[in-house]
């Protein structure tokens, strides 16, 4: 809980750029819940807001970059994460993190996530996964699971679906968790871990998209979408990401499904040209 | 409610009834805070905000138990919990 509640100011306002209120996002969109969590999640760590800094790609949640207040820089489309590794790499001290949606890091920003967890460089990537193109219009995006309807794939889908949990876990990354908005207790507390665990953390956020995945699949409104989710979702903590596919209907795993230590990118780089200069 | 053992957890679970705050200004009338809210203290009203949203009130029989769950789900920051002795301070 953030500070003492008082009847005239949400107590997340600490955290947020209030006079940009009320935000762009659609009436039940999930992007808002996932700040609240985030913001929450800061809090809990006591991390110092000086010395945190969002960068955020295009799309949706590409505006969380502009309501949370901390520095923060909004890229161009997918260009997310090479942004905020020159930001880690030039200042170690800084808690870099990435608030992103799926097709920012995963279609056109894909290449720069899998490198950024193989190199297992430190920063917490926070993907809000609405499984399309919202902001766009609601077009098909890689992470639109098969069969699912789009504007562009008004059919239902032919392309096999990324699962992000596997994706990054199987590349290195150090944490990996997928919550959804409707879990906001342990969303919070999974962020938390994320932002205090070195490395390349990972925290997919499902959530509802009422506009364009919800009007295209017929699955009502937001609060309807929302309901989905409480009885498809599964929590499995611990359990191989590898099964944590998600298809049209059926379950949906969620947990914390990695969380190991390996030396970050910064460990090797200190490490080896430390070993030079002595030369 | 007599607990047979105290929750590893308890100081931070622990609620206490509240009052719902709701910056109508916010609100884009959703639904999720009523519908979600386990002891059903909110319904939609009738009123209309601003910009054209039906928002939703509270119901006068204090049935929140400030579970927090409307609070941490609503995607406005529309509203939020202050726990009663605080709001009947007038804090
Ligand atoms: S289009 Fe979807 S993801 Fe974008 S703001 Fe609207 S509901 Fe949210
Ligand atoms: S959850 Fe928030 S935005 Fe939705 S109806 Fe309730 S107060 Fe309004
Ligand atoms: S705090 Fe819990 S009990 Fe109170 S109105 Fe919100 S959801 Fe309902």
């Amino acid at each position: 809980m953030i500070g003492t509640k008082t009847l005239t100011d949400n107590p997340v306002d600490l955290y947020l750029r209030a006079d940009r209120m009320p935000h762009i996002w659609c009436s039940g969109c999930g992007v808002g819940p996932s700040v609240a969590c985030f913001v929450k999640a800061i809090h809990r760590t006591g991390l110092d807001t000086d010395k945190i800094a969002i960068v955020s790609g295009i799309g949706c949640s590409g505006r969380v970059a502009g309501y949370v207040k901390v520095d923060s820089f909004h890229t161009t489309h997918g260009r997310a994460i090479p942004f905020a590794t020159g930001l880690a790499l030039a200042n170690p001290e800084l808690k870099v993190v990435v608030f992103s949606g799926d097709g920012d890091l995963a279609a056109i920003g894909g290449n720069h996530l899998i490198h950024a967890a193989r190199r297992n460089i430190d920063m917490t990537v926070i993907c809000y996964n609405n499984f399309n193109y919202g902001m766009t219009g609601g077009q098909l995006g890689p992470t639109t699971p098969l069969e699912a309807k789009s504007t562009t794939s008004p059919y239902g889908n032919c392309d096999p679906p990324f699962n992000l949990p596997h994706l990054v876990a199987a590349c290195g990354a150090s944490y990996v968790s997928r919550w959804t908005v409707i879990h906001p207790r342990q969303l919070e507390k999974s962020m938390a871990e994320a932002l205090t665990k070195p490395g390349f953390t990972f925290v997919e956020v499902l959530g509802p998209c009422p506009t364009t995945y919800g009007r295209m699949n017929k699955l009502g409104r937001g609060v309807d979408e929302l309901r989905a989710y409480q009885e498809r979702c599964v929590v499995s903590n611990g359990v191989d990401p590898r099964d944590a596919e998600i298809g049209l209907n059926g379950p949906i795993l969620v947990g914390n499904f990695v969380d190991l230590s390996r030396p970050t990118f910064w460990d090797h780089c200190v490490k080896i040209f430390g070993r030079a200069q002595k030369k | 409610m007599k607990l047979w053992r105290k929750p590893f957890d308890f100081h931070e679970q622990a609620t206490a009834p509240s009052k719902v705050v709701l910056n109508k200004d916010r609100c884009k009338g959703c639904e999720y805070c009523v519908v979600f809210c386990p002891t059903k203290a909110l319904v939609m009203s009738t009123e209309m905000n601003a910009k054209g949203y039906l928002i939703p009130v509270e119901l006068p029989d204090g049935k929140c138990l400030g579970c927090g769950l409307c609070e941490a789900i609503c995607p406005d920051f529309a509203l939020w919990i202050v726990p009663l002795e605080a709001a009947q301070k007038g804090e």
